[in-house]
């Protein structure tokens, strides 16, 4: 089966300095994977690079075949601006992008769909509220349900469950097994690694560079997430360009 | 006097405050819908500095041909798109803010249109420039303006949906589409394209209170962007309207005269607005029960 993602010695990063550091490796059509690392490790820059966000320093990231519209993306909450006056109705919309683009109108059978997503994560009678007047979990299950309506063959969730309650996670744990279920593509970044081994069959752990990626029983041991505590998160002002060729794992 | 003489015969008598009335109208379907964007992407200020940035441009046009209002509206256009596009893209392309680099920008220019129009002009020139005068309308200005509102409300109408992702949610808008920085350059373009037209109305300086007042007025009335989009334009028709007729009745100069009425409602609104208000805040009612 040919690779739904491929990184090849892919760099990301800021200003020159690396925050995700020569990864290698394939994402599987269909497969669900958990990237899980200490802050800073460049969970969040990883998926900017996936989404196209971000442009790698070097390296490259191969997509197999899918558009940018193929991704849906779910940020962190914090990149959020919740002051702004929209209505959730409006919110959820916007993941009808694909549709509607610059011009389209929202008719029936959008609206439709729109009220269907928000009734799959509890928001229906939400409509007309104002996003700033949610609670953070209400919030991440709006963007679940514009997810939902992106209808995207890979779905890429920064820290999808983080202060949120549990009956809240719960919840949105289903929706995310079942998009697996429905074959899409699902990589997220999370914290709460008994969440990952009983629900996430494949893990990355990632510190700036990959520390180990592949079935989760034999990532998540207690050697390899010693390794990744140690990393060091400060950038190096004076660091010389980096010439190391590393390992290549794809090949 | 009756009201009938208060109110309307000013503009059934005479053709100047008919077209200063025309010209008002236009400016408030034009600039109140940009004024909210400006503010509720946190950049009240920065129409402020753009209509300072204007000014070497337009004084430039008054330079060359004298108080010709063609050339100081090109000229006018001609350095705001420069400043605009310089502040968007040193801001865009390194660490500095927005409103940092257009600080920047703006305070170099200003310097530069006073110096320019203090060459050539007096002092009754510098008034104009900076203040404008709405009762001297003639067609070619009342094209612009009207122009201008028609351009704006397009434009608007294309960029509406990305202009209010990008507000709420930028990181999304990038994996969805890339017409994130066309649209913010295109929403600057138009700061700069309404701040020109209110120039001959109300001068470089209170040009963009028609924008800004209304704006803010109309945070304290509704909670969702159209609400306070259909507010912002009533209240800026209102305060043009009720601006002339205190001009007209009492002599105070046009300009001030519109600003001031829209500051009066700024503050009623502050204070009795229904979202938000401070009255309202102070008597809340009873709590509900859901």
């Amino acid at each position: 089966m040919p690779a739904q993602v491929t990184l090849r010695n892919v760099t990301l990063g800021y200003d020159r300095h690396p925050a995700v550091h020569h990864l290698s490796g394939e994402i599987v059509p269909g497969a669900l994977l958990a990237v899980v690392g200490p802050n800073g490790a460049g969970k969040s820059t990883l998926f900017r690079g996936l989404t196209g966000i971000l442009k790698p320093l070097s390296g490259l990231i191969a997509l197999g075949g899918l558009d940018a519209r193929d991704i849906a993306y779910l940020p962190q909450i914090a990149e959020i601006d919740r002051s702004f006056p929209i209505t959730v109705f409006d919110f959820v919309g916007t993941g009808l992008w694909r549709a509607t683009g610059l011009f389209r109108g929202i008719g029936k059978p959008e609206r439709e769909k729109m009220a269907k997503a928000l009734a799959a994560v509890g928001l229906t009678g939400f409509e007309n509220r104002i996003i700033g007047t949610l609670s953070g979990g209400q919030l991440q299950r709006l963007l679940f349900a514009r997810v939902m309506l992106q209808d995207a063959r890979l779905i890429v969730l920064d820290e999808p469950f983080n202060a949120i309650d549990s009956r809240t996670a719960r919840d949105l744990l289903a929706l995310v097994k079942h998009w697996h279920a429905e074959g899409r593509t699902v990589v997220a970044a999370l914290h709460d690694l008994e969440m990952v081994r009983a629900n996430f069959p494949e893990t990355l752990l990632l510190a700036r560079g990959p520390v180990a990626w592949g079935a989760t029983e034999h990532v998540l041991t207690p050697d390899n997430l010693h390794v990744a505590m140690r990393m060091c998160e400060a950038f190096d002002d004076s660091a010389a360009a980096c010439i190391v060729d590393p390992p290549s794992r794809a090949a | 006097m009756s009201l009938y003489a208060a109110l309307v015969a000013p503009f059934t008598d005479f053709e100047f405050m008919r077209r200063a009335l025309a010209a008002i109208i236009a400016l408030s379907l034009g600039g109140a819908p940009i004024g909210v964007f400006l503010m509720l992407r946190r950049m009240s200020l920065v129409g402020d500095a753009m209509a300072h940035a204007i000014l070497p441009g337009a004084a430039i046009g008054f330079l060359l041909y004298g108080l010709n209002l063609l050339a100081m509206i090109l000229g006018g256009l001609i350095a705001g798109f420069l400043v605009a596009l310089l502040a968007g893209v040193v801001a865009r392309s390194t660490g500095l803010k927005e409103d940092a680099s257009l600080a920047t920008f703006y305070l170099a220019s200003l310097a530069l249109g006073v110096t320019i129009v203090s060459v050539k002009g007096t002092n009754i020139d510098l008034l104009h420039v900076l203040f404008g005068n709405i009762l001297a309308m003639d067609d070619q200005a009342l094209l612009v303006v009207a122009f201008n509102a028609t351009i704006t409300m397009l434009v608007l109408a294309v960029i509406y949906r990305p202009l209010v992702i990008e507000s709420v949610d930028p990181l999304f808008l990038r994996t969805v589409s890339r017409a994130g920085t066309p649209a913010h350059l295109a929403f600057l373009a138009l700061v700069v394209i309404n701040l020109v037209s209110g120039f001959q109305a109300l001068g470089t300086l209170l040009s963009v209170g028609l924008m800004i007042l209304p704006a803010g007025t109309s945070r304290f009335w509704s909670r969702d962007v159209t609400g306070m989009i259909s507010i912002a334009v009533l209240a800026a028709m209102f305060s043009g309207y009720a601006g002339l007729v205190l001009s007209f009745q009492t002599r105070i100069p046009s300009g001030p005269a519109i600003i001031l009425v829209a500051a009066v409602l700024y503050v009623a609104s502050v204070l009795f607005g229904s979202v938000g208000g401070l009255v309202r805040q102070l008597f809340p009612g009873r709590h509900l029960e859901a």
